[in-house]
């Protein structure tokens, strides 16, 4: 056996190129493993733990102003496990160094009650219900801000400036993506959660013995629909604002999003990987065996079985697969923990930490080594199904036919070398069939990836230069009269103001309905407008609403209709509206009416609660911050500032994700397409020769080596695009929740793109290969048998 | 009459570097064929011939020495004048046909005589070795000598000066064997084609006009031979 060692070694050593190419797509794929599908379970784990360990509530509701004494009939609806009330409100606060408002969502805690979605502290303690004052604050806006234990900040509760100090920093299962109401990303140095002790703080908001939030946790079984309609009749005269589930709790929400994306690309991709190694290992391993079929009539002759000689040349696949697996093992581990920290700056867990998947990685060993031998054992049954004289006889030439375009008439365009590369692409269906596969998937991850570059660049420039365009957006802290728009006009620094009223209602349409926010603003105000997906304004009706699709998908409406408004404030009068238009937008759940008509539906005084600004350019942050100084506003914020920041993250994550994309694409396009040159290079290597004999130049003949590779490439590159844009749009359909939904539109710059990489890798594997064509003795090569 | 030379060669030597021991594959080597002349190089594995025979051919290069093609010196270091060389001016026939398998015997012959310039057409040239009613036949629906003869339809195609053929029927039966020489000789006789048939089998050397036997990489002897011996009579 000794020999038999020696003679692999040798034949790995002649075909390091085929053996390394499979290796790097074994360690592809299980980088893709550990790193995607390996993330994504590591992340599903620290969440269902933590939703565990802090008892993580199913269903929450918000309303004005309740007792405590209606919290026995909550804890008597059917299915209800456990109860938990919170006082919960916003309030502004004031930070040294910063620039606008800074808002912190304050909470009721208690030390001695086990809340729902308990907190969990990362240092200091939890302030007593009765100590004023003290507060906890969580962990990223304690980074973001520079606030410790000790430290102090002033909050205005109430219209009472209180000088408060941190006791403590924790996280909460309910803000895992601590996102301010209303924001799309998450701004820690703006937006705060901030913990005081529950009678401290009912007293200070008129809340004593009183809550205006509710958690529950329910029982196995229970019907969340049921819980939450039993919910809602019982906190109606109390203000009651409409329960909701998890699949509506906003950071819920966006995990959940995240780690649908993950569990989508984590199987696909790697998936793809495992598949292009089985074809790859397949491939490679019965060419080998195929060339060595003398040889291996010569070992069966002495005497060896079957299983010996398939035995040898599956140690040669094995060994392509273990340095993939160590390099895929330990650069996917590393990936896997880079990806984990990089989850860390955007979603907060108590022990996030990347979990190592054996079983992940056994998974994909185990099918790159079944393909390897169902390759291996094939070839080699081939070899050994002839009695040994016989296998030691030169092959017969292959069996051809005229190919499918010569049978349609075509014959006379085509010239004998363009139907030789015709005859064996048609020869080798399916291995041409996989090949373009391989390849047209290379190209699909590409257009994967960089639509969702291209989406997300879309969405966010539609956001910010279509439909948000003021500089600066304020809240008051209490509705003010119309008046307001001339006082704010006044200012030296504002160039533009337009006010808004917002109104939260329940909308009902048959037996469908929703919670939303009408927004009202005057015709022909132009700093917030209504534009569609494809940047089309659409004219607010002076009468009548107009409902995102989102919302009106929710209350199956799919054209104009009326619906029923309950308004969730004030006196809480409840009327019909005509939905007068639907606009296709991507994000939230959106209501807009004619100012006028929107007063005119809930009643009340004529009073707006906020406005948007436009200023000089270069005033922005001095108006800013003149304007978090006034109590009448509660919150101020720059939609523009927050583009700002949204396009240094992106520019920066751009490139290290196009690096990434196109390593991995090209990893695939690069050993499909030099993998199959090889083998066609070994398989027809004496037919070069001949024509190099015949008079054929070396370029003339790598033409005709490459054409059938450039021919799979070029008929692959389409199918890739589709394919691509068919993964996008599933990618877009899996990805709807009530904040965004991704645009679905793939650029013509990804199309060029992904070609040109995947036709860039090809390339680079026909000169590989051509350097071995260049070196071809053609002598030898004639003299030789088959 | 005053002979014109096909080939001229002088001094030819060649060295293989076979690891520590160095072959001489051939030494000091004259050598000539003339316009229209049918020669035979006769000679044991390892005489030499072929190596001679790829040197004239524009496969290999000599270590030492020179040959020239008509008035042409053969610059062998040249890659694409070599080319050019083989694509217009020679012809190669080999023991193992070399067929393309992809390609019918017509395409076969098409793929020499769409890069040529004056080429026959491929049936004319099928038709001269008698494979005119096998024109649309793949390599694997024919026979031995069948591809043998499709294979000097290939090297005669482009009206080469010169055919070159290496145990031409060193794979073949006596009967195959004497068709693939029939049609060898019909090119020599009808299209005036200088060929140079290298052998083992002694009994083929009565159908040349020259008899050159080769051994140890020197020519041993060098005989005009005035009575070529039928193809008939020829047998092994």
């Amino acid at each position: 056996m000794r020999s038999l060692r020696h003679k692999l070694v040798r034949d790995t050593w002649h075909n390091r190129g085929q053996v390394l190419s499979i290796a790097a797509v074994v360690a592809t794929a299980i980088m893709t493993v550990l790193s995607m599908r390996g993330t994504y379970e590591s992340l599903q784990h620290a969440r269902d733990s933590f939703y565990q360990e802090s008892s993580f509530p199913h269903v929450w509701a918000r309303l004005e102003r309740a007792p405590e004494s209606i919290r026995s009939r909550i804890e008597a609806i059917d299915g209800v496990r456990a109860v938990d009330t919170r006082v919960r409100f916003m309030a502004n606060l004031r930070l040294p160094d910063r620039i606008g408002s800074v808002t912190g969502l304050f909470s009721s805690v208690d030390p001695e009650v086990h809340a729902l979605g308990q907190l969990v502290l990362r240092s200091g303690r939890v302030p007593g219900t009765r100590e004023r004052d003290r507060v906890v604050i969580n962990e990223k806006f304690s980074e973001a801000n520079g606030l410790e234990e000790g430290d102090t900040f002033d909050g205005i509760i109430n219209g009472q400036m209180r000088h408060l100090m941190v006791v403590g920093v924790a996280i909460s299962p309910e803000y895992m993506y601590p996102l301010a109401p209303g924001s799309i990303f998450p701004d820690h140095e703006t937006f705060g959660l901030i913990w005081m002790g529950r009678e401290v703080l009912a007293a200070e908001s008129d809340m004593e013995g009183a809550f205006n939030e509710v958690a529950l946790q329910l029982r196995g079984g229970a019907r969340e629909a049921a819980v939450i309609d039993a919910l809602d009749r019982i906190l109606k005269p109390y203000g009651g604002q409409g329960g909701y589930g998890r699949s509506e709790q906003i950071s819920h929400q966006f995990l959940e999003g995240e780690l649908a994306q993950n569990r989508n690309t984590g199987t696909l991709i790697p998936a793809v990987f495992l598949a292009v190694v089985a074809f790859l290992l397949n491939m490679v391993l019965r060419r080998l065996v195929d060339t060595q079929r003398q040889e291996i009539a010569v070992l069966k002759a002495f005497g060896y079985t079957n299983a010996t000689v398939g035995w040898f040349y599956l140690r040669f696949a094995l060994l392509a697969v273990f340095m993939g697996t160590v390099v895929g093992v330990v650069v996917g581990t590393w990936l896997g923990h880079v990806m984990v920290d990089l989850y860390k700056e955007y979603f907060v867990f108590p022990d996030l930490s990347y979990r190592f998947g054996v079983d992940l990685v056994a998974i994909a060993v185990v099918i790159s080594i079944l393909s390897a031998a169902v390759g291996a054992l094939g070839g080699v049954r081939a070899a050994t199904s002839l009695p040994p004289a016989e296998a030691m006889r030169p092959k017969a030439p292959a069996r051809f036919q005229p190919g499918i375009f010569e049978r349609m008439g075509f014959e006379r365009w085509l010239s004998s070398t363009a139907r030789m590369v015709l005859r064996n692409i048609e020869r080798q269906p399916v291995k041409s069939f996989l090949s373009a596969m391989g390849v047209a998937f290379s190209v699909a991850i590409l257009v994967l990836g960089m639509f969702m570059f291209d989406a997300i660049e879309y969405m966010m420039d539609l956001q910010f230069n279509q439909v948000q365009r003021e500089d600066i957006s304020l809240v008051f802290e209490r509705p003010l009269p119309e008046s307001v728009q001339t006082e704010i006009e006044h200012h030296p620094s504002v160039t533009e103001a337009e006010i808004f009223r917002s109104v939260p209602v329940r909308l009902i349409h048959g037996h469908l309905e929703k919670e939303a926010v009408i927004t009202g603003r005057r015709l022909g105000d132009d700093l917030q407008r209504i534009v569609d997906e494809d940047g089309r304004e659409i004219r607010l009706p002076s009468e009548g609403m107009v409902l995102s699709r989102f919302l009106a998908d929710e209350l199956g409406l799919d054209g104009p209709g009326m619906v029923w408004a309950e308004v969730l404030e004030g006196s809480r009068p409840v009327r019909t509206v005509a939905v007068v238009d639907i606009v296709d937008d991507f994000l939230g759940a959106s209501a807009y009416m004619e100012l006028g008509a929107l007063h005119r539906l809930a009643g009340g005084t004529r009073s707006v609660n906020g406005a948007n600004v436009k200023v000089f350019p270069g005033t922005r942050d001095a108006v800013m911050d003149e304007m978090a100084t006034l109590p009448s506003i509660a919150g101020v914020s720059s939609p523009r500032k927050m583009y700002e920041i949204f396009r240094e993250q992106m520019d920066e994550g751009f490139l290290l994700g196009v690096f990434f994309l196109v390593f991995f694409s090209s990893i695939i396009a690069l050993a499909v397409i030099y993998n199959g040159a090889r083998i066609a290079l070994s398989e027809r290597g004496r037919e070069l020769a001949s024509l190099r004999v015949l008079g054929f130049s070396r370029q003339e003949v790598a033409v005709l080596l490459f054409s059938e590779q450039g021919l799979i490439t070029f008929v692959a590159i389409p199918i890739g695009w589709l394919l691509g844009y068919w993964m996008s749009w599933a990618m877009v359909n899996a990805f709807v929740t009530e904040s965004y939904r991704i645009p679905f539109l793939v650029d013509a710059g990804t199309f060029v793109f992904s070609a040109a990489a995947t036709i860039l890798a090809a390339v680079l594997s026909s000169l590989v290969v051509r350097r071995r064509l260049n070196r071809y003795d053609l002598i030898s090569v004639l003299k030789t048998r088959d | 009459m005053e002979r014109h030379h096909i080939f001229r060669a002088r001094g030819l030597t060649k060295m293989y570097d076979m690891g520590e021991v160095r072959v001489e594959a051939l030494r000091n080597v004259d050598f000539d064929l003339y316009e229209g002349e049918l020669l035979v190089l006769l000679g044991a594995s390892g005489s030499g011939k072929s190596t001679l025979l790829n040197i004239l051919g524009g496969l290999d290069a000599p270590t030492e020495g020179t040959v020239w093609y008509r008035d042409r010196e053969l610059d062998t270091t040249d890659e694409d004048a070599l080319t050019d060389y083989r694509r217009h001016h020679v012809g190669f026939v080999f023991q193992f046909y070399n067929l393309i398998p992809s390609l019918t015997a017509r395409e076969n012959v098409a793929l020499v005589t769409e890069i040529s310039d004056d080429p026959m057409r491929p049936d004319e040239a099928l038709d001269l070795v008698g494979l005119a009613n096998r024109l649309d036949h793949f390599p694997a629906q024919l026979s031995g000598g069948e591809q043998q003869r499709v294979a000097i339809a290939r090297a005669v195609a482009k009206r080469p000066q010169v055919l070159l053929c290496d145990e031409p029927t060193g794979a073949l039966d006596l009967e195959t064997g004497r068709i693939v020489l029939r049609a060898l000789e019909r090119v020599n006789t009808e299209l005036k084609t200088a060929i140079a048939v290298i052998t083992h089998n002694a009994a083929i050397a009565g159908m040349g006009d020259r008899i050159v036997r080769m051994s140890s990489g020197q020519i041993a002897s060098d005989e005009p031979n005035p009575d070529r011996v039928p193809i008939d009579n020829i047998s092994w």
